[in-house]
């Protein structure tokens, strides 16, 4: 991550040079570290919610329950994860969030779901490969209803806001397809394995 | 279908919010004690977000001002048109897995001066809702977990986003007309 986030950084400089537009990058520094924080902070009040709704479910033995439905289709996924792991619990819920549109809880079901993948990780600090299909297969972001977008719609107008339902699901599913299918070959292949 | 995808949507949370508690109860679970303790861990874990998503929303933030985005969504501009992505639309493709926000500006741009059902609009509806932010989620799971090295989580990711982008132009031609 420190060759791509330099390269960044320095393509930046390099273009506002080009483009004589070093004088907003300065503005630009600052602005995005201090949304950085806004950010941040903003996700306490879901992450302390949700983390704590999910204790409870998880003490009801809701989570093992769930993640005991679609536990054949997670093995196959995340083979390296033991079968009663609670990971597999948290990585179910984030993916059903996920598919139901609720951002807001799916960030702390996947936020806990990768700290308990860490809990396996014999090399701390560098992402398994279950960690890495993981995110890979959240920023495909499968979803049925993708709520802001349709909602953007309407306001501009739209006749059918909601007619992009199917064509949406379809070229997200193809997304988290390739997700998986380039992250299993990668793992293979164990490319970015060295820094 | 659309109603009950709404339905769905609109009730999943607060059902949640009081499914869970009570069914606990009926499993003798101390509900309160379990919420406060799972809860504990929010701050800590909205705090250690903060470095990595500090990192890469710099850079990001860098990368706009510079006008390295629009120079990237330009040069590609010729090389795309034929394949049925209008040049109004390739920004949106340049800057979904950078800026969630941003991407949604782009959005509403096209929706507004193209329409929301021309066959534009619908693309950039479509690719918007079936992609990610991809740098965001990969800054916020791996900074939670303190992972310093993606490994190849990154080229799978922006691939992902790229497959899910042309699929978002192959089915809205098939399904609309191009």
């Amino acid at each position: 991550m420190g060759l791509v986030w330099t390269f960044l950084v320095v393509a930046a400089v390099a273009t506002a040079a080009f483009t004589g537009s070093v004088a907003a990058l300065t503005g630009a520094i600052a602005e995005s570290a201090g949304k950085a924080v806004t950010v941040s902070i903003g996700l306490v009040g879901v992450l302390t919610l949700w983390l704590g709704l999910m204790k409870v479910a998880e003490e009801a033995g809701l989570v093992t329950q769930v993640a005991r439905l679609v536990r054949p289709l997670m093995r196959r996924l995340f083979p390296e994860v033991p079968a009663d792991h609670p990971a597999l619990g948290s990585m179910v819920l984030n993916l059903s969030a996920n598919l139901l549109g609720l951002g807001n809880a799916a960030t702390p079901f996947g936020v806990r779901a990768m700290q308990e993948l860490e809990t396996l990780n014999p090399r701390k600090g560098v992402a398994t490969d279950a960690q890495a299909l993981f995110a890979a297969m959240n920023t495909a972001s499968l979803q049925l209803v993708p709520a802001t977008v349709i909602a953007l719609r309407a306001g501009a107008g739209s006749r059918a806001p909601a007619e992009i339902l199917g064509a949406t699901l379809v070229a997200s599913a193809c997304g988290v397809v390739v997700a998986v299918l380039v992250s299993k070959l990668l793992a293979r292949l164990r490319i970015g394995d060295s820094p | 279908m659309k109603l009950l995808l709404d339905t769905l949507s609109t009730w999943a949370v607060p059902l949640l919010v009081a499914g869970i508690p009570l069914y606990a109860l009926t499993r003798k679970v101390n509900v309160y004690a379990a919420f406060l303790e799972g809860a504990r861990g929010g701050f800590e874990t909205g705090i250690r977000i903060v470095p990595p998503l500090t990192a890469v929303l710099v850079a990001l933030g860098m990368l706009r001002a510079s006008g390295a985005l629009d120079g990237v969504a330009r040069a590609l501009a010729p090389l795309l048109d034929p394949l049925g992505v209008p040049a109004s639309v390739l920004p949106l493709m340049v800057i979904r897995p950078l800026s969630g926000g941003a991407a949604l500006g782009v959005v509403g741009d096209v929706l507004r001066s193209e329409g929301p059902d021309s066959y534009a609009g619908r693309l950039v509806s479509v690719m918007c809702g079936s992609t990610e932010t991809t740098f965001y989620v990969l800054a916020v799971y791996f900074g939670a977990a303190g992972i310093t090295r993606y490994r190849h989580a990154l080229p799978a990711a922006l691939l992902a986003d790229l497959a899910g982008m042309t699929a978002a132009v192959v089915v809205v031609r098939l399904l609309f007309g191009g």
